[in-house]
């Protein structure tokens, strides 16, 4: 009896073993994948020519292989889209955390909730639909899609996560750290920006990481809005993404054009590795206080 | 570890196999450009009407991937709306002709112009002519709207209009219904459209005189015009569906499905 139990229990602890495995399988093979197969065009082209280079005409005649447009509107676009994001997203987690009626907070959840729900294509659709031509006009120029209308779309594609972790972040901050400051005379306002919200601020910069995280990773919304032409980043002017650029020209590549496709998904792999690595990091500390 | 992987890597490796031998029981498969849709899907329609239990398939994931797909053999048919290249036919590829199709200029139905030149439209593509009122708009700034590079359509206008890589887009979209549906909601926008794919929410201009239509296609008069090509592996038998599919498509009969489609039939 006892030992058919032992065995039981080690038979289930091999099979959750190898589903955490696959998982760690996946990273490993993804990883592998892009950097085997993007290496070789950066040797081709040369690291600096790559990075530095200000033109990309991967299908001319004379091809040139210059990814700087493309980092630049990703940073650029994340950028805008976390200074608009992040300041609607965090004063919308601090009134639901700490001052939204009860009934109030929880429509106004299940609204965010919903948000984080639609598919990225709607986004997209929307923003093409709806946007890009509210752009145009509001604005006065040409055309409407371009790395504003992009900004404006990934700000509120990133509003969920933001409130969501910072809604956490808010809600863990000891009652009486507040009823401290509320009992020392501050008004409710004061108390939660000047206690509860320095208090939860590892939660609410793991916030704003994951809403980078989230940005710089997304390819199709921005890409039906963007443009996709790939300019030195401009407010109005059309732009194409370090996601746009692969997910573009991916599907009829070949040659060198294809590796340095690979090349590109790989600097976009390794800026959000480093984002992930920011985000542990500030987790942990958070964790420390 | 080890042990493990290996045996995932087989199991991936079997069930590949299995997708592959399920794909084989009497269908044809084609893959490639976008613009040729409706013409291929008319055709695959009929055939599948005419010979029940065959299934067909269409990839639509634009002219290079389609021969990109023959060449490696993940389709029986690919579909390019480009003559191949020479590098393409040094692989040991073969292109037929199925059809002919217009690329319509458009532009928005506010737009008051009707008519441009080859040359117009050269200089307006490269960036030389930016305001509708140079030939004979509005005062608004032209707006370019294009196709992404790689794209059948894309290489069809460049080579015909002689702008390659001169092209001065202010957007590069990724299909035909993108660019109908970008160029229907701005009054300053010009796109390039397959003609069969063109509907009424944007207007063709005609070009130097000469209205896009079948009929000027088929003659020859409406200059920009491009082939629509099934691409197939010299050396490699196609299937039996797959030739009895091919050898439908290039017959006469087709050639009033390919009409109905809006292209103009080769055969």
């Amino acid at each position: 009896m006892e030992r058919s139990k032992k065995r039981v229990e080690a038979f289930v602890h091999g099979v959750f073993l190898i589903l955490g495995l696959i998982t760690v399988g996946f990273v490993l093979l993804i990883t592998g994948y892009l950097v085997v197969s993007g290496i070789p065009a950066i040797r081709k082209i040369g690291l600096i020519p790559f990075l530095t280079g200000a033109k990309w005409a991967s299908t001319a005649a004379e091809p040139s292989y210059g990814i700087l447009p493309f980092i630049l509107t990703s940073v650029y676009g994340t950028a805008g889209a976390i200074v608009l994001g992040v300041s609607v997203g965090f004063l919308a987690a601090v009134y639901l955390a700490k001052m939204a009626p009860p009934a109030v907070a929880a429509a106004m959840r299940s609204a965010v909730s919903m948000l984080a729900g639609i598919p990225s294509v709607v986004y997209g659709l929307v923003g093409m639909m709806v946007l890009v031509p509210g752009v145009r006009r509001l604005f006065h120029v040409p055309d409407g899609a371009s790395l504003l209308a992009a900004i404006i779309v990934l700000a509120v594609m990133i509003l969920p996560s933001i409130i969501k972790v910072s809604v956490t972040a808010l809600e863990a901050v000891p009652k009486e750290y507040e009823d401290a400051s509320l009992a020392l005379g501050a008004t409710p306002v004061e108390t939660y920006f000047r206690v509860s919200v320095p208090a939860a601020r590892s939660g609410v910069a793991a916030a704003v990481v994951l809403g980078v995280g989230r940005a710089i990773g997304e390819a199709m919304a921005v890409m039906m809005v963007s443009g996709n032409v790939p300019n030195m980043p401009s407010l109005f002017q059309s732009v194409r993404f370090l996601t746009t650029a692969v997910a573009s020209e991916m599907s009829y590549s070949s040659g060198l054009q294809q590796q340095a496709l690979f090349s590109i998904a790989l600097v976009l792999y390794l800026f959000i590795m480093l984002i992930n690595a920011a985000l542990n990091f500030l987790l942990k500390r958070g964790k420390g206080d | 570890m080890k042990k493990i992987c290996m045996l995932l890597a087989l199991v991936l490796a079997l069930s590949m196999l299995a997708g592959c031998g399920l794909a084989e029981a009497a269908s044809v498969s084609t893959d490639g450009s976008t613009s040729m849709e409706k013409v291929i899907g008319a055709l695959g329609e009929s055939f599948m009407n005419e010979n029940k239990g065959v299934t067909f398939t269409y990839n639509p994931t634009g002219s290079g991937s389609g021969i990109k797909a023959v060449s490696e053999g993940r389709c029986d048919i690919g579909l390019s709306s480009r003559a191949l290249k020479d590098e393409e036919t040094a692989e040991g590829l073969v292109g037929t002709v199925l059809a002919y199709d217009g690329i319509a200029i458009i532009v928005n139905p506010a737009n008051p112009v009707e008519d441009l030149t080859m040359e117009q439209i050269a200089a307006i593509y490269t960036g030389e002519i930016t305001n509708w009122k140079e030939v004979g708009g509005n005062d608004a700034p032209i707006v370019l709207i294009g196709r992404e590079a790689g794209s059948g359509t894309r290489d069809g206008f460049e080579t015909i209009t002689g702008t390659a890589e001169k092209c001065q887009y202010r957007q590069e979209l990724t299909s035909t219904g993108d660019v109908i549906t970008t160029v229907a909601a701005n009054p300053d926008a010009i796109g390039y459209a397959s003609l069969a794919s063109v509907k009424n929410t944007v207007k063709a201009v005609s070009v130097a005189g000469v209205v896009p239509s079948e009929d000027t296609v088929k003659d020859g008069s409406y200059a920009i015009q491009r082939p629509f090509v099934l691409v197939t592996k010299e050396g490699v038998a196609l299937s039996e569906t797959a030739q009895k599919f091919f050898d439908y498509v290039t017959s006469p009969e087709a050639a009033e499905i390919i009409a109905a489609a809006g292209a103009v039939a080769a055969n």
